[in-house]
């Protein structure tokens, strides 16, 4: 199968404290994953699993403790952040952040277009900024010398992402894109990228912690845990059918808007994340209904269950493949 | 009905602002009614921008300049009296606030002093309401009152930096629930956490009012959160209740088009078929456009709606909503 981008061992530890008591946590552990082309991914789970630094480590900002990152066959290097990041580009979460209040909108795409030599002369840099504003259902007209402040948010992701269009990129990442935008317009946000996946063929790596927009418009999903990914595959098993005791909490605990389907049952919550983080064997032990006393010891390896990837103990037995070592 | 706690008859809050010698008024709160039952949980849903925080303000009498109560009254039902807020003292306000209407804020982060133990915080509230208790006796019913809820003594002893997003919302639910309150407002209360922590938070909200048998006002915009806990809910657009009925109702039988693109454009496991969802974007509160005002965005719209804002239509007799495909209004209000 062909891969855009392949993520190998990713590991990113964070340490924290004084010299005497470092405390060190490992934000990423070990992960390996990969993106084909046209192709939208999705990387949930709850703050602080992990997601986010994985989404950093890729885009350049941070750099990975271990494992490598290649892009369309090649390895990221120092050197090269440039032709790298025309292949890749970032939408973030907060579309009023995203933009400083005092620039017009319009400046951020004449500097990429700059920076990247996309244009010759301005007419040129000007039809292409309005051919990419088309395509996410804007025009140059209605966006030209304005400031942040005169756009709704749905309307400045819009911009966000068509700013992150104009070098063609091969593969966006998008971090929360839906997460601040009003209710009544997050679908057509979302409705945007599917269509922008069927229209020009690029990749999304949608970093979310809303497994129903995931459902909807991602093709495979990962579900990330204290650093892990846990489970991993179509969303169609992953989230219809989840294996990891994790997956399994994490769907139920979804509010569906269902006035019929309400919660039942208790749920324990963790007390710090901090104790998940530092702890020995699969992280989820401390609160797994299934736990056994092999949990507590190791991590588990990696076991494939119908093409689907979990990691949990509880698969040891019925594993399609031969089980991969964790470490 | 006489078991109304909470009551609000044409109430007009508006923030009046003076920009450079131009007068801006920002109808945030537009005509809006509401009869809260004791012992019901009341949902208000709404995009941001549309007023649901401003109205909750209004409700808790935490009017501040520039925003101004134009017109009509927020009455509570103390005792069996009706006290209409606007004619109480600020000390009786004070008094009242805690004892009888709490506050749930949004951000949990910039609500508990970062520089305090929880205790502290708890020892503030109850020495400013209670009196006359020693610091030991303080900290007791603080730790009394947190065992109960069933968290962790050992977070009064903890600073806020200390505890994660979802353990420190959860303090502040415990912190407005002291005093038994009889109405507790929750502004947002979950909107920021995890889906996992989300459930711990509104499995705690919902033992509360199970305990008090009071009345919670919750806002929030994620219709799946209504849909768990909500007993009615009424339906926020630009600064006016659009649509209000019991919570199936309201996922079963959506009237108002603005509530039928709010309910079908979520997405649903085991479907995904595409979702649409509400053309154009919010209106400005400052410049609402004229009549209905989700007249230019509706795919509805007649020429009634672009001159006069309906009524209200019982649809049933605890259904009501505001539009012109559902007759005149039997109330003949129009706003």
């Amino acid at each position: 199968m062909e891969k855009l981008l392949e993520v190998e061992g990713l590991t990113k530890v964070f340490s924290s404290g004084s010299l005497l008591s470092r405390v060190r946590i490992t934000a990423v552990d070990n992960i390996s994953f990969h993106i084909a082309p046209a192709e939208i991914f999705a990387l949930a789970g709850e703050s602080g699993c992990g997601k986010t630094t994985t989404a950093r480590i890729i885009m350049g900002f941070e750099h990975p403790t271990a494992g490598t990152i290649i892009h369309s066959g090649k390895k990221e290097a120092k050197n090269e952040k440039v032709w790298f990041l025309e292949g890749i580009q970032a939408i973030f979460q907060d579309p009023f952040g995203t933009f400083n209040p005092l620039r017009t909108v319009d400046r951020y795409f004449f500097e990429t277009v700059t920076n990247y030599k996309l244009a010759k002369n301005r007419s040129d840099a000007v039809a292409l900024i309005d051919r990419k504003l088309r395509s996410v259902g804007l025009s140059f007209e209605e966006f030209a010398g304005k400031y942040p402040s005169e756009f709704s948010g749905g309307q400045l992701q819009r911009i966000s992402i068509a700013r992150a269009l104009l070098t063609d990129p091969k593969l966006l990442i998008a971090d929360e894109p839906v997460s601040m935008v009003d209710a009544s317009l997050r679908m057509s946000i979302v409705n945007l990228f599917k269509q922008l996946k069927e229209e020009t063929g690029v990749s999304v790596l949608y970093i979310t912690h809303d497994l129903a927009t995931a459902y909807y418009m991602s093709d495979r999903i990962a579900i990330m845990f204290r650093g892990d990914i846990v489970e991993m595959g179509t969303v169609e098993e992953v989230l219809m059918k989840p294996r990891h005791p994790y997956t399994q909490l994490l769907r139920e605990s979804i509010p569906e808007a269902d006035p019929s389907r309400r919660w039942s049952g208790e749920i324990r919550l963790s007390d710090t994340e901090q104790d998940e983080y530092l702890k020995q064997g699969c992280r989820f032990a401390g609160r797994c209904p299934l736990v056994m006393d092999i949990c507590r010891q190791a991590p588990p390896p990696d076991y494939y269950v119908e093409g689907v990837l979990v990691k949990c103990y509880k698969y040891s037995e019925n594993s399609d493949g031969a089980p991969v070592p964790a470490v | 009905m006489n078991n109304t706690i909470l009551k609000t008859e044409a109430l007009q809050a508006f923030y009046v602002l003076d920009l450079y010698g131009k007068s801006k008024v920002v109808k945030a709160v537009n005509d809006v009614d509401l009869a809260i039952q004791e012992d019901e949980i009341y949902g208000i849903a709404g995009e941001s921008g549309c007023g649901k925080s401003t109205l909750l303000k209004t409700l808790a009498a935490a009017t501040e300049p520039p925003l101004r109560v134009v017109s009509g009254r927020v009455c509570y039902r103390i005792d069996g009296v009706d006290v209409d807020v606007a004619t109480l003292s600020p000390e009786a306000k004070r008094k009242l606030r805690l004892e009888y209407i709490a506050y749930v804020p949004q951000g949990s982060m910039s609500v508990l002093n970062p520089v305090a133990k929880i205790k502290e915080t708890y020892r503030d509230f109850v020495e400013s309401h209670v009196g006359g208790q020693s610091k030991v006796d303080a900290f007791d019913l603080a730790r009394r009152h947190i065992i109960e809820l069933g968290l962790p003594p050992k977070v009064l002893d903890a600073y806020p930096h200390q505890l994660s997003g979802g353990m420190r919302q959860r303090v502040t639910i415990a912190l407005a629930t002291l005093l038994s309150p009889r109405i507790i407002i929750g502004d947002e209360p979950t909107t920021a956490l995890d889906v996992v922590v989300q459930r711990g938070v509104v499995q705690l909200l919902k033992d509360v009012q199970r305990n008090l048998r009071n009345t919670i006002i919750l806002v929030t915009h994620d219709m799946g959160v209504h849909a768990n806990i909500a007993d009615r809910i009424g339906i926020m657009y630009a600064g006016k209740i659009v649509e209000q009925a019991p919570t199936d109702k309201i996922f079963g039988e959506p009237a108002h088009p603005y509530t039928q693109y709010l309910i079908n454009s979520l997405p649903k496991f085991g479907d995904k078929s595409t979702r649409e969802s509400v053309p154009g974007s919010p209106p400005s509160l400052a410049n609402l456009p004229s009549g209905c005002p989700f007249h230019p965005r509706c795919p509805h719209v007649m020429e009634v709606c672009k001159q006069q804002m309906p009524g209200f239509t019982q649809l049933a007799p605890t259904h009501k909503v505001a539009c012109w495909l559902f007759g005149e209004g039997e109330n003949g209000k129009t706003a």
